[in-house]
Formats: C-alpha cells, sequence, structure tokens
C-alpha cells in the first residue's frame, strides 16, 4: 500500500519561501495572487496493513515537526 | 570536567568545538552518532554546527533522531549541560530539549557575518563569564535560523529570563531577536552564533571565550 503524506507550515507561521514564490509571480506578471505558502509532499510505500494511526505516528515522531507544520494524510 | 562532542555525518563544526572546549580546560571526547552510550562521567554534551544529514527533511530532524540523542535526551532529563550551537541548535529543538523551531531566513539567504549580540541574562553557567547587558561580537553562519516559537511559549520564555542572547541586529528574521535560549532548568542552552569560532585571536575575536571558560570552570566545581 501506498500513502501519501502533506506536509504545511501551520496557519498564522510565517513562510518566507512562499512569499518569495509570490513575489516571483508577480514580477512574472501574474495579478492577484494574495497568497503562497509551500509545504512537502511525502510518498511512503508501506507495507500493506499498515494503520493510520502508524502513519500519523511516523508524522509527529519525523516527518513533520508539529511544532511549526501540520500534516494531512492521504492513504491510496 | 568532561565534554563530549556528538559527531553526525555532516558535522563541520565538531573540531573546534573540541578546540574550544578543550582550551578552556575540558576533556573531551568525540561521540560518533551510532553510539547508543555517552561516555562515563559526561558533564557536558555539546552538539556542533554543520549540516547534519545534508539537512535532509528538515534541518536537524534526522540528528535528533539518531541512536546517540537518546543518549543526550537522557543526559539532559537527568540534569546534565547540553549546548548546542547552529545545527546544534536545531537538534536541540528538533528533540523537545528546548522550545520553538528555527525556520529559514527571512531574506531567504545564507547570512554569513559576524554580528553583535547582547547577553540577555548572566544567570546561567554558559553566560556566567559574562554581564548582563554586555554586547558580544560572535559569527553567525546559517540558512535557518529564524526562530519561531508561539506566543505563550515565547511569554515564558521571557517571564523566565530564559533568552540567552539577542540580536541588537536582527539578521534572520527570528521572533523578538532571538538568538539563543536555555531549557527551563538553564541546563541546556541553543543558539544561533558560533562562540567556538572567536575563542583565538587569530579568529578576529574572542568574545566566545568567556563562554567556554565560565562554563568549565563553573561545572569543575560542581
Amino acid at each position: 500500500m501506498k500513502a501519501r503524506v502533506h506536509v504545511m507550515l501551520k496557519n498564522g507561521v510565517l513562510d518566507p519561501q512562499g512569499e518569495a514564490v509570490r513575489h516571483a509571480l508577480g514580477s512574472l506578471g501574474f495579478e492577484g495572487v494574495a497568497g503562497v505558502r509551500q509545504g512537502k509532499v511525502i510518498e511512503l510505500d508501506l507495507a500493506d496493513g499498515t494503520s493510520e494511526s502508524t502513519i500519523n505516528d511516523m508524522c509527529d515522531k519525523l516527518l513533520a515537526n508539529t511544532v511549526i507544520e501540520s500534516y494531512r494524510v492521504e492513504v491510496l | 570536567m568532561r565534554a563530549a562532542v556528538i559527531v553526525f555525518p555532516g558535522s563541520n563544526c565538531d573540531r573546534d568545538m573540541a578546540v574550544a572546549l578543550a582550551a578552556a580546560g575540558a576533556d573531551v571526547s568525540m561521540v560518533w552518532h551510532k553510539d547508543a552510550a555517552l561516555p562515563d562521567g559526561v558533564d557536558l554534551v555539546a552538539i556542533p554546527g554543520g549540516f547534519s544529514f545534508g539537512d535532509y527533511l528538515r534541518c536537524g530532524a534526522i540528528a535528533a533522531k539518531s541512536p546517540i540523542c537518546k543518549a543526550v535526551v537522557a543526559h539532559a532529563d537527568r540534569g546534565g549541560y547540553v549546548l548546542g550551537v547552529c545545527n546544534g541548535f536545531q537538534v536541540l529543538t528538533e528533540t523537545g530539549l528546548l522550545p520553538g523551531a528555527l525556520m529559514r531566513n527571512s531574506n531567504l539567504k545564507f547570512i554569513c557575518k559576524t554580528v553583535d549580540l547582547k547577553v540577555e541574562t548572566s544567570d546561567t553557567a554558559f553566560t556566567e563569564g559574562y554581564n548582563a547587558g554586555d554586547i558580544i561580537r560572535l559569527p553567525v553562519a546559517h540558512h535557518d535560523g529564524n526562530y519561531t516559537v508561539d506566543p505563550d511559549t515565547l511569554a515564558l520564555l521571557e517571564a523566565e529570563d530564559r533568552v540567552a542572547f539577542r540580536y541588537v541586529t536582527n539578521p534572520n528574521g527570528s521572533v523578538a531577536d532571538i538568538a539563543g535560549v536555555v531549557s527551563a532548568n538553564r541546563r541546556v542552552l541553543g543558539m544561533m552564533p558560533h562562540p567556538e569560532r572567536a575563542v583565538d585571536a587569530g579568529h578576529g575575536g574572542t568574545d566566545g571565550r568567556a563562554l567556554f571558560r565560565g562554563l568549565v570552570g563553573q561545572l569543575a566545581l560542581s
């Protein structure tokens, strides 16, 4: 089985990289981009039957820093 | 006084740290990240700067889960002293020994220069060689030194006098100009600037020397 983990900075945590991307889009002439948030996607190739709580555990312990990041698990 | 310097793949300030500690009188051993235990009788663990595990995933994240870090956390939980500089600070936040996190610098640039720092408290073994209010000059060299912490924890850090150093001119966007913080028991210090790169006249400055001398002196007494 596969799972995909989406890791994003929490709302309210300033994202300097997202801001830089927003500026770059503006300088390319794309108007009306009010905000950009940048995160990461991690794909996991797992043993069949791995529980969602185990995947959440992986996120809490390593894949996300829950001080500044939130995550969402998508089982594929 | 016995000190252990942890070496990860990608550490690059480990030898500077060992030299600075030895010059201050510590008996220093280097400890590889795969070791599961610290040498007997270690008073201080120093986690050096560098790019442990290539900064993969997040700075310090993989190092924080290495076998030796379990022993470092146990050492801190027993009341042992820990100093984390630069990547070492990032590792300490990732282990949870210090609050907050270090994010990408607000200007997105790698910053490598000598900065003015204000010593905010002399009430730690690390900073007792300074006076609160002293301005010292130490090098910074980091891409992810933008300290962030939630408002409640920030208020706690301020109320408990746990901000050790602040930037005089904030180079990286850190909240409240914070350059270094200590744990609740004041025995774990994380800081982005490099005191070990300012202990010899040949470094261009010696303002880091008081940190190592004070620390080694204090721990030798205890």
